[in-house]
């Protein structure tokens, strides 16, 4: 019979441009992503549906150790809180706490959530500008530890103090001028203008609040980590001025979250891979900030973390496949897959890694990647140099596991399933595909409006 | 559909426009259909060259033709 026939690649025609850049850039792709944990990327499509997310339990538990570590190999007292609002799937945010993360919330459903999660009260940090009277009530019943974020919430914990038996346990959150931009002002009470140490005061002089900590979160993807250095410092000053002037030990300082991760921001000269900061350079000069601070040894208050980002957007991939391939009125080539914005929200801000699931050429074309929906914005990549990919086959789209499951629109079409795969390789469905009747269930449509005749 | 005279085609894929000094890479699939449109075939013939040789079919064949086709023209490297 006939030998075996030649795999079959698109034909391609490319302008060479000596010494001319451009904004595609070079390829960054050498070798397809055709597993993850050992699981073949077409059989988890094959089983679960693409676009599909994929959760590694493994890079979870590898990258919370390495945090633990670097940060526990230089300070005495180290606790993790699970940022709940990156990635509040209860899987994910158990393989957190089977590790020995406390929860962080920003809401009262992400509360309930750590508390259905089997979260104790007194392990769940509460920060946020939004918490409800009821929200609170619960808080303090629970012991849970509030970090106070304006003058409005202080005296309605005050008022409730005085209703209840329970001490509310509170803490407050500061903002400050670390030497970063954008400075983030609209949390908490202000260090360099005394509006936190009017709060603390407030907070001192009424017996019936306990003041245990001190919170500062500085920002997002911070890639400075002496910023956090700066931060630290200006907390234990305050840790001293308290002790100082009440006499009184503050119990945690919590540096927040906001390390970097290592996808690349849109615009950034070097790949995320090159800039990102190790969580040994944060942990250095968090550490030396607070142990070189005049705090006295004994008085050593416990290192809150409440690192997100960093701990989880490795751990998440999404697959998906190419829908068409299409050729722009400029020459360039577009690439439609099953993953738009709606599912990818990090898209906005990152220029992700997407990468092929099967074996490629060296021959890339300068294209753009396109999401499904019908919206001119759905762009996933504006500017990449992609392997030759056919209709049907499948990309890997790498380090998603942050926000983009929280963060996520109902949008157009429905949102897919999540699997975790577990560290014995075995995948397990964390979140069921939507279904039409998901959101229709919650809609009512009056009477007269359900006769139509068109 | 006819290619221009003085378009050079090497084997490996290179072509160079004497008229304007351009240069451009073929992928071999796409070296393959140059060198064939060079010669003079058209469609059909093409067609079942790359079709004896590769593993496709008519319709993903046809898709990807006209698309190269396009840009060969983009390039203004054909006689039309």
């Amino acid at each position: 019979m006939s030998e075996k026939k030649l795999p079959f690649e698109r034909p391609i025609i490319k302008k060479l441009n000596v010494n001319v850049p451009n904004k595609f850039g070079l390829k960054t792709e050498y070798d397809p992503i055709t597993s993850i944990d050992g699981v073949m990327v077409k059989d988890l499509i094959k089983e679960f549906g693409s676009p599909l997310y994929v959760i590694s339990e493994r890079t979870i538990r590898d990258t919370y150790r390495e945090a633990k570590r670097a940060f526990s190999t230089r300070y005495p007292k180290v606790q993790f809180a699970w940022s709940y609002k990156t990635n509040y799937m209860n899987a994910v945010c158990n393989v957190f706490h089977q590790e020995g993360s406390w929860a962080e919330v920003v809401s009262g459903f992400e509360y309930d959530k750590a508390i259905a999660n089997g979260v104790q009260g007194q392990h769940i940090i509460f920060n946020g500008p939004d918490k409800t009277e009821k929200d609170l009530e619960k808080a303090i019943k629970n012991g849970s530890l509030i970090h106070i974020d304006h003058f409005d919430e202080l005296y309605t914990i005050a008022e409730l103090a005085e209703k209840m038996e329970q001490k509310p346990k509170v803490s407050i959150r500061v903002n400050m001028d670390t030497g970063i931009y954008p400075m983030w002002t609209r949390f908490g009470f202000n260090y360099e203008n005394g509006e936190a140490w009017e709060a603390l005061n407030r907070i001192l002089l009424n017996k019936k609040l306990e003041l245990v900590g001190l919170h500062a979160h500085i920002g997002t993807y911070i890639m400075v980590p002496w910023a956090y250095g700066l931060a630290a410092k200006k907390l234990a000053d305050l840790a001293v001025g308290v002790q100082t002037k009440f006499n009184h030990t503050i119990k945690y300082i919590d540096l927040g979250g906001g390390f970097a991760s290592k996808n690349t921001l849109k615009g950034a000269f070097s790949p995320g891979t090159d800039t990102c900061p190790t969580f040994d350079a944060y942990a250095e000069a968090i550490s030396t900030a607070i142990i070189s601070s005049a705090i006295l040894p004994d008085h050593m208050p416990i290192l809150i973390l409440e690192t997100g980002r960093a701990l989880i957007d490795d751990a998440g991939s999404l697959l998906g496949s190419v829908i068409a391939i299409k050729r722009l009125a400029d020459g360039r080539r577009s690439l439609v897959i099953d993953i738009g914005v709606n599912l990818l929200f990090t898209s906005f801000w990152y220029e992700h890694k997407v990468t092929p699931a099967q074996p490629f050429t060296h021959y890339t074309e300068d294209s753009v990647i396109y999401g499904p929906l019908c919206m001119n914005i759905d762009v996933i990549r504006e500017n990449i140099s992609f392997p030759l990919l056919n209709k049907g086959e499948h990309v890997v789209i790498s380090r998603i596991g942050a926000y983009n499951m929280t963060q996520w629109m109902q949008f157009i079409t429905l949102r897919p399933n999540i699997v975790m795969i577990d560290m014995d390789g075995k995948p397990h469905v964390i979140r069921k595909a939507e279904q039409n009747e998901s959101l229709t269930s919650h809609e009512i449509t009056p009477d007269y409006l359900k006769k139509i005749n068109v | 559909m006819k290619i221009k005279k003085n378009i050079a085609i090497s084997d490996n894929g290179f072509i160079f426009d004497s008229n304007t000094g351009d240069t451009y890479s073929l992928n071999p699939v796409g070296t393959e259909i140059l060198l064939l449109l060079k010669e003079g075939k058209q469609l059909p013939e093409i067609q079942k060259a790359i079709l004896e040789k590769y593993d496709s079919d008519n319709a993903t064949f046809e898709k990807a033709y006209l698309d190269f086709i396009s840009m060969i023209r983009q390039y203004h490297l054909t006689e039309e």
